[in-house]
């Protein structure tokens, strides 16, 4: 592996609730009531079932409760070890599985309040991720402008698999609130099942969604790209997280050679979507899924024709690498320099 | 694309030596909507007139996101004798087979009986194209060889069938498309590949099809070029479905081919499966192998549209990862997105690998000498 050098951030941890009990606390006396008197249970999604292989490492798993619900367990696992100046916190609780706009907005507002007080307040290496009840749009841009005033919060989070399309119009104003408040959109892997999880229908097995999470990211880059995002609102920034990253550059090739043969379909796409990539959207390292060959690597890499792509991330708690090879063997020190510092600074502006 | 179409005349000239290619992705099409009743019971024909398809789909007429051009076809390629592109043979020797020097051209009919709600109508429909391909087509052209279409969600009757064309010369695989009801690996498709390993015969999957399924993991997007990028997610979400299922282990004879929905994207998908399976093989010990084994062993890829890096030789390394022996050259004719055979591969290939992309794998794969 190349080695890993100190005072880098890591853009993709998650820090688990514990139970829904967790959040009431941050709730109001109404929505404490909801989720008592009807008996509302812990919001678990099957994108990480608990004891999947996938979704801790077995060095990382407690041995009671959820893996990563627990800060000196991140601490001693990655923080520390790792030398991390910060580490960005996205949470995958299942919020966005909800489809009460005003369930979901309760339930938003309580995690990120959770998020500030049980983590950021608790750890200074710690940065957080705005999550968003994008059941309604307006009440996702109140939350987002809620929670902007704390720096501590870097970015906006939504999942790869949601209601519509990450470029529809409708969803805009949440991305004129990113730009405005110099808040990249993190998009992770992960379904709120409101939709089947594969472009052709529901599969059999968790081992399918997750591996079928690759495919979503390529539609959705469609789907920001061709709708105009970036042409709309030019220094937004979208990272990629836990997407992987070996389909990039073919994904591209297709992508570009049919926007030039029916780019009079969406004329406002005023750049070859390879550019629109190269200066708005970053990918987060892990899953690196790519051969472990160096060989291979120096290609995918070379295919890419930018070292600003992508971003350092563990995936903490999530099994993607043993001990402490985070970085593929491969990647010179001037790239993993990239990675781990220089290319998060360039696209978080709020970390500092 | 336009650009490469433009460009084809200049390919066409005389001056040009043409290499023998097979074209496996050929879209023979119907000059009227009557040209299938001969071949369809009264009961059906009356069924169309009255109540349409019925397909997995909204419109009663076109797709649901408008094409490029007319028929998503060249606007060259309109026979002088009238009808659509792609419905008449003289005009597709003329323009397609013979300055091209096409050996073997292999016909994936569209618009056929599949992505149809009703699973009767979708079984006669199917048996009557293959009828028609035989009688306009391979009957009249010995070099064009037809596809089984069958009715793609009743797998019963569509291995049915299968058996009843097997051991017929003028059929070389049989033709599913993408997007179905479920994802292609799940059961209800399972007698379609019985019977198609036991016909010899391999399961092509073409881009695009009806089942229903918002064409995104998160649902409906806007435009047409979304759902032709699309295709390629399509694709690797029925491969990955066919191998987690075990449909490869089940079936070790089966042959897939994926067409038109590119093929950059498969050593990536490849790598992903592998590196999942040893994480979670658990969940499907029916998967023996790593992914990869089944997809380098039983997958070919047709190679239009071919994906477009800005530096060409990039696509080098993926056609190595993926093997030069798994490509299968394609124009997609009569369609706008035509890859003209002559410009296709960047130079510094070398000749055995040139003949097995244009010609040699097809040969193999398709059994014809």
């Amino acid at each position: 592996m190349a080695s890993l050098i100190a005072g880098g951030v890591d853009c993709d941890v998650h820090p688990a609730v514990p139970h829904l009990t967790s959040l009431l606390p941050y709730l109001n006396d109404y929505w404490r009531d909801q989720v008592t008197t009807r008996g509302m249970v812990d919001l678990i999604s099957q994108s990480y079932p608990q004891n999947s292989p996938i979704t801790a490492r077995p060095d990382w798993r407690p041995e009671s409760g959820k893996p990563g619900e627990s800060l000196a367990d991140m601490q001693r696992h990655v923080l520390d070890p790792f030398e991390l100046k910060h580490a960005i916190c996205n949470p995958l609780y299942g919020v966005q599985m909800v489809f009460s706009e005003d369930l979901q907005a309760a339930f938003c507002r309580a995690l990120n309040e959770w998020l500030a007080k049980e983590w950021l307040d608790r750890d200074p290496r710690l940065r957080g991720s705005i999550v968003i009840p994008t059941q309604s749009i307006e009440k996702a841009v109140a939350e987002i402008e809620r929670c902007a005033s704390d720096r501590r919060f870097v970015q906006v989070l939504m999942l790869v698999m949601g209601d519509t399309p990450l470029g529809k119009r409708a969803l805009w104003p949440i991305y004129e609130a990113a730009e405005r408040l110099e808040l990249p959109i993190g998009i992770h892997a992960g379904s709120a099942y409101h939709n089947p999880p594969t472009a052709v229908g529901w599969g059999s097995y968790h081992i399918e969604d997750y591996a079928g999470q690759a495919q979503a990211f390529q539609t959705q880059l469609t789907s920001l790209i061709v709708e105009g995002v970036f042409a709309k609102y030019p220094r937004l920034k979208m990272v990629m997280l836990e997407s992987g990253v070996s389909w990039i550059s073919p994904f591209l090739w297709r992508l570009h050679k049919f926007w030039r043969g029916v780019r009079m379909e969406t004329p406002w796409v005023d750049r070859a979507p390879m550019e629109i990539v190269r200066s708005n959207i970053r990918f987060s390292l892990q899953p690196f899924d790519a051969p472990p060959d160096e060989a291979t690597l120096i290609r995918l890499f070379d295919h890419m024709q930018s070292d600003e792509l992508v971003l350092f991330s563990t995936d903490y708690p999530h099994w993607q690498f043993d001990g402490q090879e985070a970085l593929p063997a491969g990647l010179t020190p001037d790239l993993v320099r990239k990675i781990m510092i220089d290319n998060p600074h360039a696209t978080y502006p709020r970390l500092t | 694309m336009n650009l490469q179409f433009r460009e084809s005349s200049e390919a066409a000239s005389p001056l040009t030596v043409k290499t023998a290619i097979a074209d496996c992705d050929i879209h023979p099409a119907r000059a009227t909507r009557a040209e299938l009743y001969p071949y369809l019971a009264k009961r059906w024909q009356h069924h169309l007139e009255v109540y349409g398809v019925h397909a997995y789909q909204g419109m009663m007429e076109g797709p649901p996101y408008p094409k490029a051009q007319p028929n998503a076809s060249r606007r060259d390629a309109y026979p002088p004798e009238g009808g659509p592109q792609g419905s008449s043979l003289s005009f597709m020797q003329k323009q397609l087979l013979d300055p091209n020097n096409v050996q073997l051209g292999v016909l994936n009919p569209l618009n056929t009986g599949q992505g149809i709600r009703n699973h009767e109508l979708s079984a006669a429909l199917c048996s009557a194209i293959n009828d028609w391909q035989i009688d306009k087509w391979t009957s009249k052209d010995k070099r064009l060889k037809a596809s089984i279409v069958v009715g793609n969600e009743d797998g019963l009757s569509a291995a049915a069938e299968i058996r009843e064309r097997a051991g017929d010369k003028n059929f070389v695989q049989v033709l599913l498309l993408s997007r179905n009801v479920e994802p292609l690996g799940q059961r209800r498709y399972w007698p379609i590949y019985q019977a198609a390993e036991e016909a010899g015969l391999p399961v092509g999957v073409h881009a695009f099809g009806f089942g229903g399924n918002p064409i995104t993991p998160s649902g409906w997007p806007s435009y047409y070029i979304e759902e032709m990028v699309g295709h390629s997610q399509c694709q690797q979400s029925a491969l990955a479905s066919l191998v987690l299922e075990g449909v490869f282990e089940r079936f070790p004879k089966l042959k897939m081919v994926m067409i038109e929905a590119g093929f950059g994207w498969a050593p990536s998908l490849a790598w992903r499966l592998d590196k999942v399976w040893q994480r979670l093989r658990s969940e499907v010990p029916h998967v023996k192998r790593p992914p990869s084994e089944y997809i380098r062993e039983q997958v070919w890829w047709t190679t239009q549209p071919m994906e477009d890096p800005e530096r060409r030789e990039d696509l080098i390394d993926v056609i190595k990862w993926i093997g030069w022996d798994r490509l299968l050259f394609a124009t997609d004719y009569p369609h706008w997105d035509y890859d003209e055979p002559s410009r296709v591969l960047p130079a510094g290939v070398s000749e055995t690998d040139r003949e097995a992309f244009y010609l040699g794998n097809a040969r193999a794969l398709y059994g014809i000498s």
